[in-house]
């Protein structure tokens, strides 16, 4: 944690100004900083709020959707459920909850004492989160605050045309836009700043090749987020300027093309996913070595598979279109990159399988989510390669079975990995442990929640039940099912009270961690727990990819086998 | 607090590692090329799919001297960032002046050129799909050029006040990154506008 006297010289202010101890101390000193540590945490905490609101917006669809024929919610509101459901959470959770681990780990395991860029680092993440603030804002504001305001209604990915002034009048989908513009713009400072981090920030000794995978991984979600999150913020200024300047570029009217939009979009929303999915495999390749207690199998594999990972994600993204009618050449090709997609992600699942493989396995709460993960990840990559085939894709696309695909993704693996982030760096972040019991309690509630809600899932979408309706007739025979997704919904609703309340309790009442209460190996485990202002008073230096493994055993260090 | 002093490797003596200003420079390059790829490619996809006039045919002329005028600034900051390093402010400061001064002549004619579509041609962003993909796309070139503008003129109203010296060479270069970038972009907006779009 950055000291009163650093945010006091970072912020420029003379001491006398500020009366120590105040809240409005402590909120100055959180505004004002620019401490890597303290913009992470600020990261994750906004992310968690998200987490809880759109967390509780899909349960407010569940139980509309629960029973046939439900009156609980409006279809207008449930629209406008579903939007900001989707929106916050891939804009205002996955990403500013990634970012935050980031942001705090990177300069503590490449060894340096912040970002490259300190303050374009505080630049993003108020950016973001006012971002966050201006989609919410809409509720109030969506018409204009005349009268009642409504949120954005187009849906996550907002097809044109319907997103042209004639077909949303009002304020909302602006909001949508410029709220996306806005978070675009913090991603793509985040992200230039842990690549310069990562490639200028080393301590000595830190080649490339030994860096921790985490960090590997982080480098290549960044480069990705270059190319794949601008074409969306062009995609933006393109709606911006049909809205506001009465531009054409999806006004369909006037020879506009809708198409278009879905290519820009996908082109950034494919490759999002894995955006997403890279920190999740950034965080088990961190964790399942430590409680396998062995070396990751396959560093360099590792490092290739994810590279080519980021490459192929970018050639996917009409898979999103096969039900357009793109023609057969079309359709063959984003079938078989999708289908090629599968090869890396399958290397690593072998390599983290390989890593368990002979260990000494100990089954702490990260170990848990981690071992989760790979079994539901593999799931949703089976999903995966079955809408890939662009036939199955047709009967299938815009069903249930889609929905189902992609949350056991987010939920299953991404999810899972976050929660695993948590309890095994939350004794790092606070300087106490989270508490096992209540953390088997919370994996195993999730656990099985989870899987009632997406296993079951697939069934009305196989059944036809399309996505984004606000209620079913009661015949369909899809009734039952939906009630199982939604109990499921709740079940997994208890486990995150369990998990808020984990982290709550645990951060007075948690068991001292000391600086290495796992008896891991990288760099940010020599500092004490929580670390201090600019991490290291004297920079470290290493010799190997486990660095604390030579220190623990200068016998037997690591650098004699590189 | 403790420090990890793990074993050290005796032939690490030279610890280099990349300019952060040119890693983040790059980094911003890569961002706004993929911003520029997706103008381009909304321009090359509509072209020709106006329902109404006025086409690039008829309005558009190739605009050669502010094209010859933004090129040669690239190749006057060069000379700028080189005579910096060489502690030659004087020539320095001329170099950046002639640079600001090419940039300025490049945004003038592209202001004329727009006042002359609107007032004359009659093509506004809202007249037809041309309209909307042209000043949008000729407007983001643009509006970099006025943003890196502002910066070397920043830089050399510091340089006239004499506070800049050799010291400031990599982060003038780093702006001279951008500089040439922005005029790489010039030649694929030409190209497809002016060129391939007439």
């Amino acid at each position: 944690m950055a000291t009163h006297t650093h945010a006091a010289a970072v912020a420029g202010l003379p001491q006398t100004m500020r009366r120590p101890g105040g809240i409005l101390d402590v909120v100055q000193d959180w505004v004002t900083t620019v401490d890597h540590k303290k913009i992470g945490l600020m990261y994750i905490g906004y992310a968690l709020i998200f987490l809880v609101v759109a967390g509780c917006e899909a349960l407010l669809m569940r139980i509309q959707l629960a029973v046939p024929n439900n009156q609980f919610i409006s279809p207008q509101a449930f629209n406008r459920l579903f939007t900001m459901h989707g929106t916050t959470m891939v804009f205002f959770v996955g990403m500013p909850i990634l970012f935050g681990f980031g942001n705090y780990l990177i300069p503590l395991m490449i060894g340096a004492r912040d970002m490259a860029f300190p303050r374009l680092n505080a630049f993003s993440f108020w950016v973001s989160a006012f971002g966050g603030v201006l989609l919410y804002f809409s509720y109030f504001a969506g018409s204009g605050l005349y009268g009642a305001g409504t949120a954005p209604d187009v849906g996550w990915f907002a097809y044109a045309p319907l997103t042209e002034r004639v077909f949303s009048p009002g304020h909302s989908t602006d909001y949508w836009t410029l709220s996306i513009l806005l978070s675009g713009i913090g991603s793509i400072g985040t992200a230039l700043n842990i690549v310069a981090t990562t490639l200028t920030m080393r301590c000595k000794g830190m080649k490339l090749s030994r860096m921790p995978l985490l960090v590997w991984l982080y480098l290549v979600t960044s480069c990705m987020v270059f190319v794949v999150v601008s074409p969306l913020t062009a995609a933006q200024i393109m709606l911006v300027i049909d809205r506001y300047l009465g531009g054409h570029f999806f006004d369909t009217q006037a020879g506009g093309s809708a198409v278009l939009w879905m290519h820009f979009f996908w082109i950034f929303g494919h490759p999002e996913v894995y955006i997403l999915v890279l920190p999740a495999f950034a965080f088990a390749n961190e964790i399942i070595p430590v409680f396998s207690r062995k070396a990751i199998f396959g560093y360099p594999a590792m490092v290739a598979a994810t590279v080519g990972i980021g490459f192929i994600s970018m050639g996917v993204w009409a898979h999103h279109m096969f039900t357009v009618g793109m023609g057969p050449d079309a359709n063959a090709f984003f079938t078989f990159s999708t289908m090629v997609v599968a090869v890396p992600t399958g290397i690593k699942i072998f390599n983290w399988l390989a890593t368990i493989w002979g260990g000494n396995i100990q089954f702490a709460t990260p170990m848990m989510f981690s071992l989760g993960f790979l079994f539901q990840f593999l799931i949703a990559g089976l999903t995966g390669v079955m809408l890939a085939a662009s036939p199955f894709d047709w009967q299938l696309g815009n069903s249930y079975f889609v929905v189902a695909h992609f949350h056991y993704v987010l939920v299953g693996a991404i999810l899972f990995m976050i929660f695993a982030a948590f309890y095994y760096w939350y004794p790092k972040i606070t300087g106490r442990m989270m508490s096992e019991t209540l953390g088997k309690w919370h994996f195993w509630l999730f656990v099985i929640g989870f899987h009632m809600t997406f296993d079951f899932m697939h069934i009305p979408g196989l059944l036809g039940m399309p996505r984004r309706i606000y209620t079913y007739e009661a015949d369909r025979g899809w009734g039952g099912w939906n009630m199982i997704v939604s109990i499921g919904a709740l079940v997994q609703t208890v486990a995150t009270l369990i998990f808020v309340y984990n982290l709550v309790r645990s951060y007075k009442k948690g068991e001292v961690a000391g600086p290495d209460p796992w008896d891991a190996w990288t760099l940010e485990w020599s500092t004490s727990s929580p670390p201090p202002s600019y991490n290291y008073a004297e920079l470290p230096t290493v010799g190997s990819r486990r660095p604390l493994w030579d220190l623990k055993h200068p016998d037997d260090p690591d650098s004699n086998f590189e | 607090m403790s420090t990890a002093m793990a074993i050290s490797n005796p032939t690490e003596d030279e610890w280099k590692q990349p300019s952060r200003g040119m890693v983040g420079m790059a980094c911003l390059i890569a961002a706004e090329s993929a911003i520029f790829v997706i103008f381009v490619v909304a321009y090359i996809f509509y072209t020709g799919k106006s329902l109404n006039g006025p086409t690039p045919r008829e309005v558009l002329e190739l605009p050669i001297f502010s094209t010859i005028c933004l090129l040669s600034s690239s190749i006057t900051v060069h000379f700028a960032v080189h005579d910096l390093r060489a502690s030659r402010i004087g020539r320095f400061i001329a170099w950046l002046a002639s640079t600001v001064l090419l940039g300025s002549i490049f945004i003038a004619s592209t202001a004329a050129e727009w006042y002359k579509l609107i007032y004359h041609d009659g093509l506004t962003i809202s007249t037809n799909l041309f309209g909307t993909t042209f000043y949008s796309l000729v407007g983001l070139h643009a509006s970099h050029v006025i943003a890196g503008l502002i910066m070397l003129g920043l830089a050399l109203i510091l340089a006239i006040l004499g506070k800049v010296n050799a010291h400031h060479a990599e982060r003038l270069e780093v702006l001279s990154v951008y500089w040439h970038f922005v005029d790489a972009v010039w030649v694929v907006v030409f190209t497809v506008v002016y060129v391939l779009g007439r």
